[in-house]
């Protein structure tokens, strides 16, 4: 096909389910790509001879290649094609800001619109799966090193993919019951389907990676207990910690919850399932989800699911300066989240009893630029006013979790207790030990935690041929 | 691992729980908990540690039926193996010689206070220890904490046994008697923490609490055990569970944990018509 033509191409849409149907489950809400969809969208792209999409991803995925693969119908050879440099490309696929990324650099930007890049490596990573075509990539003869990986999200299982494949041995070492990290107790089904972590999981363990769920690293063992066990390296990404809160009157009424604790009741313990499974949620008619990223959407359209009758979004700035994906943004806009824009709680009303009844509000104007470059918002007087709520997530990010740092000496943490480790290498201070991912950058996006992972090991694995 | 070991009723709804939980064993200390999940459509609940012996890799946890969970924990049997144990978790009590201490326990929370008086009593302390139950046939450990104490005290609420009261009235009386108490520690119903701080604050005796507020992760990411603390927020899970008596709002901590009794009493009724039904108990 001549360029003429392939510029002629649309971009292809993603069936989905319709907003009505769909706040009525938790199922995801793209449908993903057919097999011709597919393969007329991957003609989009022109195969740039210095292809700046590969620059513009995180994990470099050689995304012209595996594209040309998916347009001539090699759909296998394509996942294959990604998973020489990205363990996890359904997720990815699913969860990337691909147009911050990939996407935004594609030429094609400037007078047509992106090759759907994420929507390619969701189908071809879906393919390969759903057909049973996930091949055991070729694995280097044994080391005899031993490297430990604390955290089993997107950040140590990246790390975990790469180094088995090196031939040295893995151990995760995951705190709670299930492995995935936040990619299972923060990310909804309806976004990512647990099956899908649980699939990538299980790939790595037939590589041989073997992870331990229910094992807290910093009570358990600490990570000298590790070295003494005959680690030679050990990797940390224990990701989000302590969720912040807005420190305003009345933050601990029933009724006010972490976006953590919303998100992983409903989507680790099942909640939406209660009573068939025993973890409660309390999610009332009308709820106000405070933050303006992915985990305040994540959280507003859950409380959509779970029966709110006005769901609302208050954030201190303007939709300009929403970090949330614009797709995130517009799902949640097309399910009727109500968006209180440059508004900011300043008090909580409650009841006898303790539960939160209502919210108090002030308007903001933007003013100049801060630290982030984004406009600061600032207060106006007088502007005051009550919103009726009976549930509150808080989705204002998290600092960071002390139980690996507690306990490590000479483990260096910087004013926030996030762990200080080199941004090329992710090397901390102390020797043998690797960070990545929301730990060290505080809370950021699974393709960045990722791809801190694939740096790491890349020294790990540097590291561990001189030891 | 996670194999129950012994599970039998001490008194109406009370229950002794021994699991086989080597590595935790290895590193549990008074003060800490672990977090168990029955099955795979369980919920995660944090319990006390009782005791533990390293030797042996058993952990003991005795548990009172409040809920579904414990209701349906109470009808395993030997052998069953648990989902998930995790732990230990929270901050071990901060246990030196400090002298003279008193240890009151009430109810269930006789069970980890025997935990912590035992780890006094082998650093040196002279113990005093108080327990009171609502009732004789509810009162736990009474001779296990005779062994361990220097002189033990009791009451029950109706007088059954003991004293005819509270806790806390034999503390004022103690207190009174110009013993000279270097130190406190009080676990049990949140009301009796209260009063026992309610007790000791002007008294300016140095009193720890051990907070049980609802609890998810456990591990310091969902924020589910934010307690008031000296007027500020802290997470039971990583920050305690043990904190300062004297600073703890405790009308706070009370009203959260009664968040979900509406939900608690539907897993609960629903529970009831299952066992009575064909379905069998244990672990699947």
């Amino acid at each position: 096909m001549d360029m003429k033509d392939r510029l002629k191409i649309p971009r292809q849409k993603m069936q989905e389910q319709s907003p009505q149907e769909r706040i009525k489950n938790f199922r995801e809400v793209p449908f993903g790509y057919t097999p011709e969809l597919a393969m007329k969208e991957a003609q989009r792209c022109l195969q740039c001879k210095k292809p700046v999409c590969i620059d513009g991803c995180p994990v470099e995925i050689n995304i012209p290649e595996f594209i040309r693969l998916v347009a001539k119908g090699d759909f296998t050879g394509a996942a294959k094609e990604m998973k020489k440099t990205n363990s996890l490309p359904a997720i990815c696929g699913r969860v990337c800001p691909q147009e911050d990324q990939c996407e935004k650099v594609c030429v094609l930007t400037k007078k047509y619109e992106p090759v759907a890049i994420g929507h390619l490596e969701r189908f071809a990573a879906d393919y390969e799966r759903e057909q049973g075509k996930v091949e055991i990539p070729e694995i280097a003869p044994p080391t005899g090193k031993k490297v430990a990986i604390v955290g089993s999200g997107p950040a140590g299982l990246t790390v975990a993919g790469d180094l088995i494949k090196l031939g040295h041995q893995v151990n995760v070492f995951e705190a709670l019951h299930k492995t995935g990290g936040v990619l299972v107790y923060g990310i909804p089904e309806f976004r990512l389907p647990k099956s899908i972590v649980q699939a990538e999981v299980d790939y790595l363990a037939k590589l041989g990676v073997e992870i331990k769920t229910s094992s807290v690293i910093g009570k358990l063992w600490t990570i000298d207990d590790l070295f003494k066990e005959g680690y030679q390296a050990v990797f940390i990404g224990t990701g989000a910690g302590l969720p912040n809160f807005m420190r305003i009157p009345g933050e601990n009424f029933n009724g006010i919850y972490s976006a953590n604790e919303y998100l992983t009741r409903s989507n680790l313990m099942k909640a939406y399932s209660f009573p068939e499974y025993d973890t409660p949620i309390f999610s009332g008619k009308n709820v106000a989800v405070l933050g303006g990223g992915n985990t305040a959407m994540d959280s507003v359209r859950t409380s959509l699911r779970l029966g709110a009758e006005n769901a609302y979004i208050v954030y201190r700035r303007s939709k300009k300066e929403m970090p949330a994906r614009i797709e995130e943004i517009h799902h949640a806009e097309q399910e009727g989240v109500q968006f209180h824009f440059l508004t900011a709680p300043i008090k909580y009303n409650g009841n006898a009893d303790g539960w939160v009844t209502s919210m108090e509000c002030i308007k903001m104007k933007l003013g100049e630029p801060d630290a982030s470059g984004r406009r600061r918002p600032v207060p106006i007087e007088g502007s005051n006013y009550t919103m009726e709520v009976d549930t509150v997530v808080v989705a204002i990010g998290n600092s960071s979790n002390p139980l690996v740092p507690q306990t490590t000496p000479g483990l260096e943490v910087n004013k926030w207790g996030n762990i200080v480790a080199d941004e090329e290498t992710g090397r901390t201070s102390r020797e043998g030990v690797w960070a990545g991912g929301d730990i060290v950058t505080g809370g950021a996006t699974v393709i960045l935690a990722a791809g801190a992972g694939k740096k790491a090991a890349k020294d790990i694995h540097r590291y561990l041929e001189n030891v | 691992m996670n194999e129950i070991i012994e599970l039998k009723k001490l008194a109406p709804q009370i229950n002794l729980l021994e699991l086989s939980v080597p590595l935790i064993t290895q590193k549990a200390e008074a003060g800490q908990f672990v977090v168990l999940r029955i099955n795979e459509q369980g919920e995660r609940i944090p319990m006390s540690i009782t005791d533990l012996d390293s030797k042996t890799g058993i952990l003991t946890i005795i548990f009172q039926e409040v809920g579904k969970t414990t209701a349906h924990l109470a009808t395993l049997k030997k052998g069953d193996v648990l989902a998930d144990v995790v732990g230990p978790l929270g901050i071990p009590t901060h246990i030196e010689n400090f002298g003279t201490c008193v240890c009151v326990g009430g109810g269930i929370g006789i069970a980890p206070i025997h935990f912590v008086a035992k780890t006094l009593k082998q650093m040196g302390n002279k113990v005093i220890s108080i327990i009171g139950a609502r009732s004789k046939n509810l009162l736990i450990l009474e001779e296990e904490m005779k062994n361990i104490s220097d002189q033990l005290l009791i009451s029950t609420d109706d007088g059954s046994y003991g004293h005819h009261g509270f806790v806390t009235d034999l503390l004022t009386q103690l207190l009174s008697e110009k013993v000279k108490v270097d130190f406190i520690m009080a676990i049990g119903p949140v009301v009796m923490m209260r009063a026992v701080c309610g007790v000791t604050t002007p008294r300016g005796i140095k009193t720890v609490v051990s907070l049980n507020p609802i609890m998810v992760d456990a591990t310091g990411m969902c924020g589910a055990c934010r307690v008031t603390v000296g007027g500020k927020t802290k997470f039971a899970c990583v920050d305690g569970p043990d904190f300062d008596g004297h600073q703890v709002d405790f009308d706070e901590l009370i009203k959260r944990q009664s968040m979900y009794l509406k939900q608690e009493k539907i897993a609960m009724e629903r529970f009831e018509k299952m066992r009575v039904g064909p379905t069998k108990g244990g672990a699947a």
